[in-house]
């Protein structure tokens, strides 16, 4: 195993485009996490003589401001970071449930797996997007609900996945072994099915994070997601698609940077997998 | 076949049914009610009110009346257009998102197919580093950034479309509507039609065609293209899904008068049946549509259909 994992690190490695990407998105993420400190301003300060001011060293407003005059380069950087916290905290869970759920479902089989699988695809068949606007119409706009919503959308594939990787487990020797040896299924399943079906959870772990990063930018977008004086990319997009014509760096600084992260993201998922299929070359 | 069709559609029914239950029920489980203002009603009004909507009848009655009336297509009346059944609304918008959302899949598909055969005929040129491109755009600009950003180029720099609003038998108005929502099926359609047009050219019955001295536009269209195309086939419902979540963004963005726009001012306004009526119509369309594709597909592909 370990020398499986070894093998799939030089892959990586060797990958230059994903290794690129991979320091691009490490890169914008320390950079919402120092960013802020380094500019004077603050993002909720209102600086009412420099209104829609153009990116530029003028007051230190480095990507300029919004109609407000509130800083653009602090505020972007403070949405993004809450733009890839929403993505990573609701990929967490999405990820815990779908495991937790493919991983019983895939071990205990038979009629347990057909009704489980059965209520995974009847939620896959519904609009979710629809129905997380429908429960932030009954219960407010709320951000605890957004992660709910979002890490129930995320939770669908990975159980797929899971219980696919737990079923061809299921069958071998040293699964019989542990069970020979009087290990109960909780703890075969933690200890033997898991660990063994983590390659494929890793990668489709990196392909849910920009998903959910967009999906979250789409509601907060039409309005139901993050609500303001808080920003995150989707708010500052939907700002900024408002007052194009006469400050289109609104638009194009917070579009930019959902593009670099939406595309650096899924580079890096596709190379993992690539680098863990042990079918590839090295 | 038809057996297929109807196991295919006893999953169907009870899905939709679950999803008009539940949108009913957590409308009632709602915190305050439809009516709740900055001003309190007085009692008599209230009650006028609760009568008139059939707001005090029991629950299971309520549910009763809901589900015979959604039968007859009937989603009750809007709380906040007023004179407005939610039934007329759709209908109103209807129309624009059907024409908005069918032209933006047959451009998909349209210019996505041709573009990803050729692509993989000539693999590491000019049409292969499009069709690349085209799939970057697509993973990495949502909809929702691409719609202004055409807007700021071709609307306002360029002064060639209008950049929003809306008039019947005016096709300039939806140029970049269509575009911006066909873009990201558009690139996906692309990316598998290369893939698998290159896996088929592999395999042995292009050889042997080739053998026979076939010209190669006969290979690629008459024998190449048809098991190209089952992956595309399979990813007609996950497009209409994308085009239709993308509608709600290029309606709000542009003003176009769909039902897109009504899902979200309505969400805006908290106004309960017009959400309903909403999620139930763009449920069963979600479904509706992967039943059709389902049957395409078993249609396509004999092993689809004949699998226990």
């Amino acid at each position: 195993m370990n020398a499986l994992r070894a093998d799939a690190v030089l892959r990586l490695r060797s990958n230059r485009g994903a290794m690129l990407a991979l320091y691009l998105v490490l890169a914008v993420v320390v950079c919402t996490l120092v960013g802020p400190w380094l500019n004077p301003n603050r993002g909720e300060t209102l600086d009412i003589s420099h209104v829609a001011t153009q990116p530029g060293l003028e007051g230190a407003h480095w990507f300029g401001t919004d109609r407000l005059g509130r800083d653009l380069f602090v505020r972007t950087l403070e949405g993004t970071r809450l733009s890839l916290a929403v993505g990573l905290l609701a990929g967490a869970v999405s990820m815990l449930i779908g495991i937790g759920y493919g991983a019983i479902a895939g071990y205990f089989g038979g009629r347990t797996d057909a009704v489980m699988m059965r209520i995974v695809e009847m939620m896959s068949g519904l609009p979710l997007i629809f129905f997380v606007i429908f429960l932030t119409v009954i219960f407010g706009r709320n951000e605890y609900l957004l992660f709910l919503s979002i890490g129930a959308v995320g939770w669908l594939t990975m159980a797929r996945i899971v219980r696919g990787q737990t079923l061809s487990l299921r069958r071998r020797e040293f699964i019989e072994a542990a069970i020979v040896s009087g290990a109960g299924a909780g703890r075969i399943i933690r200890t033997h099915v898991i660990p063994n079906a983590i390659g494929p959870v890793i990668v489709y772990a990196t392909l849910t994070v920009p998903e959910i990063i967009m999906f979250e930018s789409f509601i907060s977008f039409l309005g139901l997601g993050i609500q303001e004086p808080r920003a995150s990319l989707g708010t500052l997009i939907a700002a900024g698609a408002t007052e194009m014509e006469a400050a289109p760096w609104m638009l194009l600084v917070p579009g930019g940077i959902l593009a670099v992260l939406l595309l650096c993201l899924n580079i890096v998922g596709d190379g993992l997998r690539d680098a863990l299929d042990p079918r590839a070359p090295v | 076949m038809l057996r297929y069709f109807l196991t295919r559609l006893a999953g169907a029914v009870p899905t939709l049914f679950f999803i008009v239950t539940i949108t009913f029920f957590l409308v009632r489980a709602a915190p305050g009610g439809p009516f709740d203002q900055e001003r309190t009603l007085p009692p008599e009004i209230m009650a006028n009110l609760q009568d008139a909507y059939g707001l005090d009848q029991p629950v299971f009655t309520q549910y009763a009346r809901y589900l015979g009336a959604l039968l007859h297509g009937d989603f009750g009346p809007s709380f906040r257009y007023q004179d407005f059944s939610v039934s007329e609304l759709i209908g109103q918008g209807f129309p624009v998102t059907l024409e908005l959302g069918s032209l933006a899949l047959l451009l998909a598909l349209g210019l996505g197919i041709p573009l990803g055969v050729v692509a993989a005929l000539r693999r590491n040129r000019a049409a292969d580093y499009a069709a690349i491109s085209l799939a970057v755009i697509g993973i990495a600009f949502p909809t929702f950034v691409v719609l202004p950003f055409l807007g700021l180029v071709f609307g306002i720099h360029l002064h060639w479309l209008p950049v929003a609003g809306w008039e019947p038998g005016s096709p300039s108005h939806l140029v970049l509507p269509v575009i911006a929502l066909a873009l990201q099926p558009l690139s996906v359609i692309a990316r598998l039609v290369r893939a698998s047009v290159i896996e088929v050219l592999r395999s042995q019955f292009i050889r042997t065609a080739l053998a026979k001295g076939l010209p190669p536009h006969v290979i690629i269209l008459r024998h190449a293209l048809r098991p190209a195309l089952l992956p595309v086939a399979g990813f007609l419902a996950p497009a209409v899904a994308s085009v239709m979540t993308g509608s709600l963004i290029v309606e709000s963005i542009a003003g176009l008068p769909g039902i897109g726009r009504y899902l979200v001012q309505g969400a805006l306004n908290r106004d309960y049946t017009l959400v309903m009526g909403m999620v139930v119509v763009y449920s069963a369309l979600l479904i509706g549509m992967g039943l059709a594709v389902d049957l395409l597909y078993a249609w396509l592909d004999p092993r689809v259909r004949l699998a226990p």
